[in-house]
């Protein structure tokens, strides 16, 4: 996948880039400023006329900007105005009339009265459980066995393991409801696990019968987002000196306590990162659930599907919306605030996550 | 290496491959042998046939497919020019500022993809601002979609870019907007090209804002197969799956032999 190679560089690169850099400008200055100085040299010539007049030079270089002091800081300032007013009127005022609209009723005037009808129908209580249960469910699921898979890609190498590694981007870049689909053919009334099991005894039906279960979105949301616990910590492995591994191994150590002692620690960061971005986005899942088909299966987002598109009840849907949105924005600011905490990995542990959220 | 004896190794490699194939690499095998057959009621599928690949570039699904394809790249643009406005003028803000800026356009990943198409649905649907029934409105949601993961690549490479070289073509005189367009964009360029193969994969496989927003006549892809599976055909559902995942991969190798080629020169 495309943003593979380009993420899972910065994670390494980060340590490593900084300190080449400085060396670069220090040791040897005379290869980069030359490629650089050749370019503006030559280009007052042609482009002076035509680039760069549209808009008369409105301040000078670097060293002088940092004296230019308060007139320097407002024109940058106002340069990060117009991005934010597109992103204001495309998402940030949207957002606030959803919030708006979740105390309109529809009968007219401003009041708790939607909040109060959602907060006492049975289906949102229930929505509300089932999103957090399978969420946590398909977190801890993610996280053992991205764990477990990553440990043997990492520190038991074999043939063929870059291929894997390889795979997992692919899979990454697919949208999360062909797993729904694909399960349908292995586990559904007449796939493959229930034509294995009929063939093999003769029965009329096989004992497979859960996709239309929670255990079936559960089951599809560990296979989906499994990677995007993987890809943080297969860079957090690349990071550990094996030579830590050896020692350890050398002076007795067992495998279990290796892992328990060596590499547990140094992959909790990934683990916590990895762990909270799925949290999330299992939370926000949709189009699994979408696919399943289950009328048992209800979660916030199906939530506010049916509400505003089935049943066209917009102040429910928002109020739905809202609570979903607060659930989920908090936990990704917590998930920030342990990125930020733990350093490493951060560009790229969001950009896996951000092959994801989409869809 | 952790396991040193060979019969540990060899039990280890098959419990990841017990683990490994059933998990990842059956779901797309399965989807692939059921869009060449017409039979799935036993252990395999059965009556091969190329027919469904046949529906599938033709009539509503390359219809579909076309939307899916102008939608995506027009979101990507979208989604880029204004990602990398934001991550170039913030990069520029001091620490404060940078932090506001990050938090904003980091939000539509933390708002489920469901309530951003409802939002948009809320917002657009009155006279000042009518854009549902339109096209524009699955676009402009998607652009929405894309856009956090756009400034947030962007972002990353622009506070990893040296400023050495900026600086150095600034001493000698070149103009803020030169700089800009002759030194930082081109290193840009790498990091630029993975954001738009990103940003267009996403999309491409977006479902859940589609889902509240589309026209009848601006249906993508992963609506098609939804409505196909919904339908109850399966078959033709997982050949419009593949088109789907073929077009998301060729795209992606495309962008990616681009890059290659940008990083080197």
């Amino acid at each position: 996948m495309a943003s593979a190679s380009a993420d899972s560089r910065p994670a390494g690169a980060d340590e490593t880039a900084r300190p080449s850099g400085k060396r670069r400008t220090t040791g040897e200055p005379a290869a980069p400023q030359e490629s650089v100085a050749q370019r503006p040299a030559a280009a007052p010539g042609p482009a002076a006329p035509g680039s760069i007049s549209p808009r008369p030079a409105p301040q000078v270089p670097t060293a002088p900007k940092r004296r230019a002091g308060r007139s320097g800081s407002l024109t940058r300032l106002l340069w990060t105005l117009p991005p934010i007013a597109v992103l204001g009127l495309v998402f940030l005022y949207p957002l606030y009339l959803v919030v708006e609209q979740s105390f309109h009723p529809d009968e007219g005037g401003t009041s708790l009265a939607p909040y109060r009808e959602v907060f006492a129908s049975e289906a949102f209580r229930e929505a509300l459980w089932t999103t957090v249960w399978i969420a946590v469910g398909a977190t801890v699921g993610c996280l053992i066995l991205g764990f477990v898979l990553a440990l043997i890609i990492a520190f038991v190498p074999f043939p063929g393991g870059k291929a894997v590694a390889k795979f997992i981007d692919v899979f990454l870049s697919f949208p999360s409801f062909l797993i729904t689909l694909a399960l349908l053919f292995i586990y559904g009334t007449v796939g493959m696990a229930n034509g294995v099991w009929t063939d093999a005894t003769g029965a009329a039906s096989g004992p497979f019968d859960f996709l239309t279960t929670p255990w079936g979105v559960l089951l599809a949301e560990i296979t989906y987002f499994t990677p995007f616990v993987m890809r943080p910590l297969l860079a957090a492995f690349s990071g550990l000196d094996t030579a830590q591994l050896e020692a350890a191994s050398s002076l007795g150590a067992r495998p279990a306590r290796i892992i328990r002692q060596v590499i547990l620690p140094e992959a909790l960061p990934a683990l916590a990162a990895g762990g909270s971005l799925v949290l999330v986005m299992c939370l926000n899942e949709f189009g699994i659930v979408l696919f399943t088909g289950a009328k048992g299966v209800t979660t916030l987002p199906m939530l506010v599907y049916s509400e505003a598109i089935l049943e066209s009840d917009y102040p429910a849907a928002c109020v739905v919306a809202v609570v979903n949105i607060a659930i989920s924005v908090s936990l990704f600011g917590l998930y920030r605030v342990v990125v930020a905490r733990t350093g490493r990995g951060a560009t790229s542990t969001l950009s896996k996550g951000a092959s994801r959220v989409g869809a | 290496m952790l396991v040193h004896s060979r019969t540990g190794r060899w039990a280890t490699w098959i419990v990841f491959f017990a683990l490994f194939l059933p998990l990842f690499a059956l779901p797309l095998l399965v989807i692939v042998a059921a869009s060449f057959s017409t039979h799935w009621s036993g252990a395999f599928p059965s009556g091969p046939t190329t027919e469904h690949y046949g529906a599938a570039v033709r009539g509503e699904s390359l219809e579909a497919l076309t939307t899916s394809l102008i939608t995506a790249l027009t979101a990507s643009v979208l989604a880029l020019a204004v990602g990398t406005w934001a991550a170039l003028a913030a990069a520029a803000l001091r620490r404060r500022g940078k932090r506001v800026v990050d938090a904003l356009f980091m939000l539509p990943v933390a708002v489920p993809s469901v309530v951003v198409g409802l939002a948009v649905l809320v917002a657009f649907s009155k006279p000042p601002m009518l854009l549902n029934g339109t096209r524009w409105i699955v676009i402009l949601a998607h652009g929405v979609l894309v856009t956090a993961f756009a400034y947030q690549s962007v972002s990353a490479a622009v506070t990893r870019l040296d400023p050495a070289y900026e600086q150095a073509a600034a001493s000698l005189g070149a103009r803020p907007w030169l700089v800009l367009w002759r030194v930082k964009l081109p290193l840009l360029l790498p990091s630029l090209n993975a954001a738009a193969g990103l940003c267009f994969a996403l999309s491409m496989g977006e479902l859940s804002a589609t889902m509240m927003l589309y026209p009848p006549d601006w249906m993508p892809l992963p609506v098609r197969i939804f409505t196909a599976t919904d339908r109850g055909s399966l078959f033709t559902g997982s050949a419009v799956a593949v088109v789907l995942m073929g077009t998301t991969l060729l795209v992606l190798l495309a962008v990616s032999r681009i890059r290659t080629r940008a990083s080197y020169r």
